[in-house]
């Protein structure tokens, strides 16, 4: 079995967000940049689980200029067997979506596994947009997978609980949570990965068809409103009277 | 070119994230100088297809086949892509809710339509750009995204633009689509879902409790809380790691995002990644003891105590603000 892994990066989860240049650019500076949880703790690592107990080769793809190396070399030593990273900086979703479409066309795999979202753009869009790319079967927010043959079995999250649906390969899934447990890379995954094969593909021509103009952060609150642990008959009545949230 | 606004219901009624689609399809159409069609693909009844006509739709269409009783991202995608094009639509609302979220990204890729995921208010429009909003950095930012192609894409993110109810009336029409049923790659084999229970995603109330509780056992006084007041339950990251509740509730950076009108947070800190994912609650209760936990800086309301006392003093007001209202 071949399993693709899409990895993006995103800011570590304890960034205080900030723009520049007039509110129009995020703030990078100091930034932590990690692999993005989705993709690492659900995508790879179940891939990873599968392959060792049914064999194959798992791939990490990226798309991304020269600093995303960091962050593919973390997947590496996670135990993925090679990466691809397709040398552009990644535009919005229908872009990026379209370079890995690209390449899984001209290179045979059987899953294409993305994590349920980024932490940054929170779109949830990727994983859907390569499936109606390649006209392949594409399973959202799963949080199980098992395979048997060429048949995948999967719960997938719906509203109120969740559903088990089948499909047979090659399709694309979102992982969320609960399909594996993070790993850590110990230090012989850290030391193999310097050595393991990453290709630098050239992107393909792609327009972008969404931009962001511009950012800004939430309104802060105007500061809490205290009431005593002795008096929370008076709780109900702001939430009531002042609130008018029950 | 008529504004399509796909309306999946809940076991047959139609909930307030339906409202919300259609009413905001409906606005969306008004400022393109065109009318808001509802696509139907459960084969509904007349009356309650039209009670969506109130939100502002002027039709709505069926499309009725045994094929899409399994839902299917990829069929469904394929289908909307068939009605778009018979009906001449370029642009397409959805609920970022799990089928929003499993099927627009598809249909965009069909449609090559520019998406924007989680709007959180009406667009504006330049030209035939239209500009949106939406939450970023798991709603620590707020970004003003722009849609350049022609086909337009928008799934709203729920509880954030209020259905607005018209005296408007709608059609409902029967519309024909060759569907081959071969086409559809993932098959539904069986369906779970938490009985009696009020999903998270769409709570009006969460009532949401971490490590403060000490331990699993403790969760009664939180279940009360919500059964009293009609809310959804929920936790933070830590909770669901250690298996005290299912990783279903939880809710922050890596789980849930959630956006009620009240969130009520017993025994949290309020870490960061918490934060970000209760932060588009419109008023936010917290209880906990510590007066310098971050989650007071957050919050609307708050009492410093120990949950394990004032919780069940809260929940004897509650219930006597219930009984009396």
């Amino acid at each position: 079995m071949k399993f693709l892994v899409c990895i993006s990066k995103a800011p570590d989860t304890t960034t205080k967000i900030a723009f520049t240049d007039n509110n129009t650019k995020f703030n990078n500076d100091k930034v932590v940049f990690i692999v993005n949880p989705y993709d690492e703790w659900y995508a790879l690592v179940r891939a990873l689980e599968l392959k060792e107990k049914l064999g194959g080769t798992v791939t990490v793809i990226n798309v991304g200029a020269a600093d995303t190396d960091a962050i593919i070399r973390k997947a590496l030593a996670i135990g993925a067997d090679d990466a691809v990273r397709i040398d552009a900086e990644p535009g919005d979703a229908m872009f990026v979506a379209k370079q890995i479409a690209e390449y899984v066309k001209a290179n045979a795999y059987d899953i294409v596994l993305c994590g349920k979202e980024t932490i940054d753009y929170n779109g949830s869009e990727v994983g859907g947009m390569i499936a109606g790319l390649l006209d392949w079967g594409y399973v959202s927010l799963a949080s199980s997978l098992e395979l048997n043959g060429n048949t995948a079995t999967l719960n997938r999250e719906i509203a109120g609980g969740h559903e088990t649906v089948e499909v047979n390969i090659p399709f694309v899934l979102s992982a969320a949570k609960g399909m594996a447990e993070a790993r850590i890379p110990n230090m012989r995954g850290i030391m193999a990965a310097r050595t393991k094969p990453v290709a630098i593909v050239a992107a393909v021509a792609s327009e972008n068809y969404t931009s962001i103009i511009s950012y800004e952060l939430p309104k802060e609150k105007t500061g809490v409103k205290l009431v005593s642990a002795d008096n929370v008959g008076e709780l109900v009545s702001l939430l009531h009277n002042e609130a008018k949230v029950i | 070119m008529p504004v399509l606004v796909f309306a999946e219901s809940a076991n047959g009624t139609f909930k307030k994230s339906n409202f919300e689609a259609v009413s905001y399809g409906a606005r969306v159409a008004a400022q393109l100088n065109t009318e808001a069609y509802v696509i139907d693909f459960e084969n509904m009844s007349g009356d309650v297809l039209k009670s969506l006509g109130e939100y502002g739709a002027t039709k709505v269409y069926r499309v009725a086949s045994d094929a899409l009783k399994n839902f299917d991202a990829g069929l469904y995608a394929k289908v909307l892509n068939d009605v778009a094009q018979k009906l001449n639509a370029t642009t397409v609302i959805f609920a970022f809710n799990y089928s929003g979220k499993a099927i627009a990204p598809v249909l965009a890729a069909k449609m090559n339509a520019g998406y924007v995921a989680g709007a959180i208010d009406i667009p504006v429009m330049e030209g035939n750009t239209i500009k949106i909003r939406k939450n970023v950095f798991s709603g620590k930012a707020i970004a003003m995204y722009a849609i350049h192609s022609e086909n337009k894409i928008i799934a709203l993110t729920p509880n954030t633009v209020a259905p607005v109810k018209t005296e408007n009336k709608c059609s409902v029409e029967n519309l024909e689509i060759a569907i081959n049923a071969t086409d559809s790659k993932v098959k539904v084999k069986e369906v779970v879902k938490a009985s009696g229970k009020i999903t998270l995603s769409d709570a009006d109330i969460v009532v949401s409790a971490g490590r403060g509780l000490k331990g699993p056992e403790n969760w009664g006084m939180v279940e009360e809380m919500a059964n009293i007041l009609g809310a959804a339950t929920a936790c933070s990251r830590p909770v669901a790691d250690i298996h005290w509740r299912p990783h279903e509730e939880h809710v922050g950076q890596t789980g849930l995002t959630v956006r009620p009108n009240l969130y009520i947070a017993l025994g949290i800190s309020g870490a960061i990644q918490h934060l970000a994912g209760v932060n588009g609650s419109k008023v936010i209760v917290v209880i906990n003891k510590d007066p310098e936990a971050p989650f007071f800086k957050a919050a609307d309301y708050g009492i410093v105590g120990d949950v394990f006392e004032v919780v069940p003093k809260l929940n004897e007001a509650f219930k006597k603000f219930k009984a009396g209202a």
